[in-house]
């Protein structure tokens, strides 16, 4: 394998595995903040008990994500020297904003938060929870506008001299109608994988303690627990769906290859620039062009088959144009706007991609993907209603086949739909790392050779096996250990005993 | 806008400067709880049967702390990216299979910290000390070789990169594997990365010393009046060596001597900080012989800091390499309306971030522990 293709490889491992660990934090630590209001108002015994279960385990998350996500910001220069150089006057600063802002703020206050029960009042720890939330959630705001420029370039233009985009306009950044979309349906998605994850857990839990005769309060607990999670579960299915839709129609202008390919709409004409057929439309698979206009179509004066057909001809990359009243597509990358800019016509495609190169994505992975990502996260609903339907009126279901289903689907389907999600987003912008502007390729660090991305590659893979590993075990013994007592919280002195240490 | 725009002549040198004070930033904070992580082994060491207790003690010194000290690292690393994406580009690629060292022992102590008192079993909670002792261990060592690299001049040549142009490399692209050979084995480098351990280890000492009592802090000072002087040896042969070989501009190999070159400024700065880096070691070992744990630790604090500021007298503009045709920090830098838009949000935000700390630091867990504050083991008072 090529020292690129490790590169890939990794960054793709390392990424999926951070991203298993930031949906469930982001959303963790907001559920766990808000179960910490309910208790603050209400005095309630049981939003104490769930507050600190679900927080412990949101901790045992939160370690990994941590850790992990060192590697995330360090790996751009390590792997990818020129696509940061490249990049670096527009992508650095969210990335240092999202460290000063963002991490400075979950960091300290989470663990003002951990070891502080006993020396803040009720009231400045339940902000301190909040804050952390509040972090977790500005962090997401960063990377996700990072992550958008280089779905969609705004606000930059190529700068000749220096060989390299250059900031215009951080506005322009921060105003991409990728982020603004993007980032909705992110932290929409988060929340499914947090609500579902309490929401499966306290279910097994309120199903085995009813039948093992467990105290009252503790299955009501549970219960309390189980429709806190399903309710928000279910409201952040729809607002998925919305932001979904709202993403869904906005690639289709950013980036009309990429929702091509997820409708399986690339024809097979449409190759890459040597003449090769880059792509294989999936056997069997018959997607109705109708239907993705009615989807699609509506907003935006081309059908998918116009947009298309011009894309084949000019096989060239092009963009629409938002500026114009009635819309048209235009050759070349949103860097250009307004810009003498010589970016796509020095760099397009053209110019700067191999012969041997297909600008046309891997559209298996990009239907299968993107049909993955949306069927999880549909199912996970539909589980979170079961649930509510099942626990209705204090009802309590026995022990069924199903139900284990339901518990081990909850957490796990919002979890891999929203891996699925991201693997569609950046495997299906390839061959491009900044759409239609740089091949990923071109921004591999030419210097790590075979041998010591395979040694990294091997290292990483291993190590984050053997933490998963250390990780779920965790999970499922503080998952089986139910909820902790009610302890009395009160303001220690200097001398007595912390009330949490590690 | 404009008016920070035409202003922006000075923008390079004053990012060079916070990308500095956030290196010092984290070597001061996570300087300690590297120490402190390296020593939990040696520190932990209770009455028959009572060992865990006391590692507790030393682990939870720093339990509220170490994420945040670890947050300094990333914004240093993300600030060179914003502000300087070609030395990020360059020195990151360069010392690939180094960060890749330094990224393992942060992940294991991290995992650590969080997962050692998760289970009971003395075994778990032993292996997981070991592994927080070598993953602290390892990034000190490391990143003391790194900046003792900096001090002299990272070589770099130019070589074929993207776009069919042509870039600057560590060493001109040198295969990674001799990479790292050579950058581990420079004696002076790993003089600097024995240094960067010794210095965190007393640090870390004096800082269970200041937050314990009981027969941890007694065992802390002792082991701090060992390292303190260890740590000073090192730091001597440091400041000596690195102000003497190592020319004004950084240039390797070509000597320099106060005097003959005296014109040179920065150059006998970093005189004047390499030897009020040692006189902070030297007072902090002689204020831990005379028990007083604050002011050790406040000597410790300034030799790091002054540590840090002395190497980058010597990185000067060059930004720790070589050679400052190929780059320097005008050829690296952002653009100026980037810089702007950085120094706006560093202006206002750097202040608040050290407030919440300070007031984490100082108010909330102001206290010492001590074996008794240590909840009995069980794991379910865990939050």
């Amino acid at each position: 394998m090529s020292p690129d293709s490790l590169a890939r490889w990794q960054f793709g491992i390392t990424t999926v595995y951070h991203y298993l660990f930031v949906p469930l934090t982001i959303s963790m630590s907001v559920l766990t903040a808000v179960l910490q209001s309910l208790w603050y108002n209400t005095d309630k015994d049981a939003y104490l008990r769930l507050t600190r279960f679900f927080g412990r385990l949101f901790l045992i998350n939160f370690a990994m994500g941590v850790v992990t996500g060192i590697v995330q910001e360090f790996q751009f220069g390590m792997g990818w020297s020129e696509y940061s150089r490249f990049v670096g006057d527009i992508f650095g600063a969210p990335l240092a904003l999202e460290a000063l802002i963002a991490f400075f703020l979950e960091s300290t206050f989470l663990g003002i938060w951990i070891f502080g029960w006993d020396r803040l009042s009720k009231r400045v720890h339940l902000l301190s929870i909040w804050i952390a939330a509040m972090g977790t959630v500005i962090s997401s705001i960063f990377i996700v506008a990072a992550n958008a420029w280089m779905q969609n370039p705004t606000g930059a233009h190529y700068d000749p001299e220096q060989n390299r985009a250059t900031l215009d306009s951080f506005t322009e950044v921060i105003a991409n109608p990728v982020f603004l979309t993007q980032w909705p349906h992110t932290i929409a998605t988060s929340m499914m994988v947090g609500s579902g994850f309490m929401a499966g857990i306290a279910f097994y839990l309120f199903v085995t303690k009813a039948r093992d005769k467990a105290p009252a309060d503790d299955v009501s607990a549970y219960r309390t627990g189980l429709r806190f999670g399903s309710w928000i579960l279910i409201v952040s299915g729809v607002l998925t769906v919305i932001t979904g839709d709202l993403l869904g129609k906005e690639m289709v202008v950013s980036q009309p290859i990429k929702m091509a390919a997820a409708e399986n709409l690339l024809s097979p004409e449409y190759v890459g620039k040597g003449g090769e057929v880059g792509f294989q439309i999936i056997p069997g698979v018959e997607v109705f062009p109708g239907l993705i206009n009615v989807l699609y179509g509506t907003m935006i004066a081309p059908d998918m088959e116009t947009i298309l057909t011009y894309q084949v001809d000019t096989q060239g990359y092009h963009h629409w144009d938002r500026t114009s009243p009635n819309g048209r597509w235009i050759e070349g990358t949103p860097l250009q706007y307004g810009e003498s800019s010589v970016l796509y016509l020095n760099y397009g495609v053209n110019d700067h991609v191999p012969d041997s190169y297909s600008i046309a994505p891997n559209v298996p992975v990009a239907f299968w993907s993107f049909r993955l990502m949306m069927g999880l996260g549909f199912l996970a609903g539909v589980g979170g209603i079961l649930l509510l339907v099942a626990t209705d009126r204090k009802k309590i279901p026995q022990p069924r086949k199903l139900w284990t289903l339901v518990c081990l689907a909850l957490p796990l389907f919002p979890l891999l739909g929203n891996s699925f999600g991201w693997i569609f987003t950046e495997m299906v912008r390839q061959p491009w790392i900044v759409n239609g502007v740089m091949t990923t390729a071109e921004g591999h660090s030419p210097f790590v050779g075979t041998g010591p991305a395979l040694f990294t590659l091997i290292g990483f893979t291993v190590l984050y096996g053997v933490l998963a590993v250390v990780e779920v075990g965790l999970l499922l013994k503080y998952i089986k250990m139910g909820l902790p007592e009610a302890e009395e919280i009160t303001i220690k002195n200097d001398d007595d005993e912390l009330s949490f240490a590690y | 806008m404009t008016i920070l725009a035409a202003e922006a002549f000075g923008l390079q040198p004053l990012w060079i400067i916070l990308v500095a004070v956030l290196w010092i930033g984290f070597f001061v904070l996570e300087g300690f709880d590297f120490g402190v992580a390296m020593l939990v082994p040696f520190l932990g060491k209770g009455e028959k049967g009572k060992d865990d207790q006391a590692r507790r003690v030393v682990i939870n010194t720093i339990g509220p702390h170490w994420d945040g000290n670890e947050v300094w690292l990333l914004t240093a690393g993300g600030a060179t990216f914003a502000a300087f994406p070609a030395w990020y580009a360059t020195l990151f690629s360069g010392l690939y299979l180094p960060l890749f060292l330094v990224l393992v022992g942060l992940i294991l102590r991290g995992v650590a910290f969080e997962y050692r008192s998760k289970r009971e079993a003395p075994q778990w909670r032993y292996t997981w000390d070991w592994l927080m002792a070598i993953g602290s261990f390892i990034p000190a060592l490391v990143l003391g070789v790194g900046f003792a690299w900096f001090l002299a001049g990272i070589p770099v040549g130019m070589a074929p990169a993207a776009f069919g142009n042509e870039a600057v490399f560590v060493a001109g692209g040198l295969d990674q594997w001799n990479l790292l050979l050579v950058v581990l084995t420079n004696v002076f480098a790993l003089v600097g990365g024995l240094l960067f351990v010794a210095l965190f280890l007393a640090h870390g000492a004096y800082f269970v010393a200041l937050k314990t009592r009981g027969a941890v802090h007694d065992r802390a000072q002792e082991y701090g009046s060992t390292l303190g002087l260890v740590a000073a040896v090192l730091m001597l042969i440091f400041v000596v060596w690195g102000n003497l070989r190592m020319g004004p501009n950084g240039v390797l190999g070509v000597p320099w001597f106060p005097g003959e070159g005296a014109t040179d400024l920065f150059g006998l700065l970093a005189w004047v900080v390499g030897i009020l880096a040692l006189a902070g070691l030297c007072f902090a070992w002689w204020m831990n012989s005379k028990k007083r744990d604050g002011w050790a630790f406040i000597g410790t604090t300034i030799a790091t800091a002054m540590l840090v500021v002395m190497i980058f007298l010597h990185m000067n503009t060059g930004l720790g390499f070589a050679d400052k045709t190929l780059i320097d920090m005008t050829s690296a830098a952002s653009s100026n309306h980037t810089l702007t838009l950085m120094t706006i949000a560093a202006v206002c935000l750097v202040p608040v971030v050290l407030a919440y700390t300070a007031w984490s630091y100082f108010f909330v867990f102001r206290r010492r522990l001590n074996t008794v504050s240590i909840p009995a083991l069980t794991v379910n008072t865990q939050n």
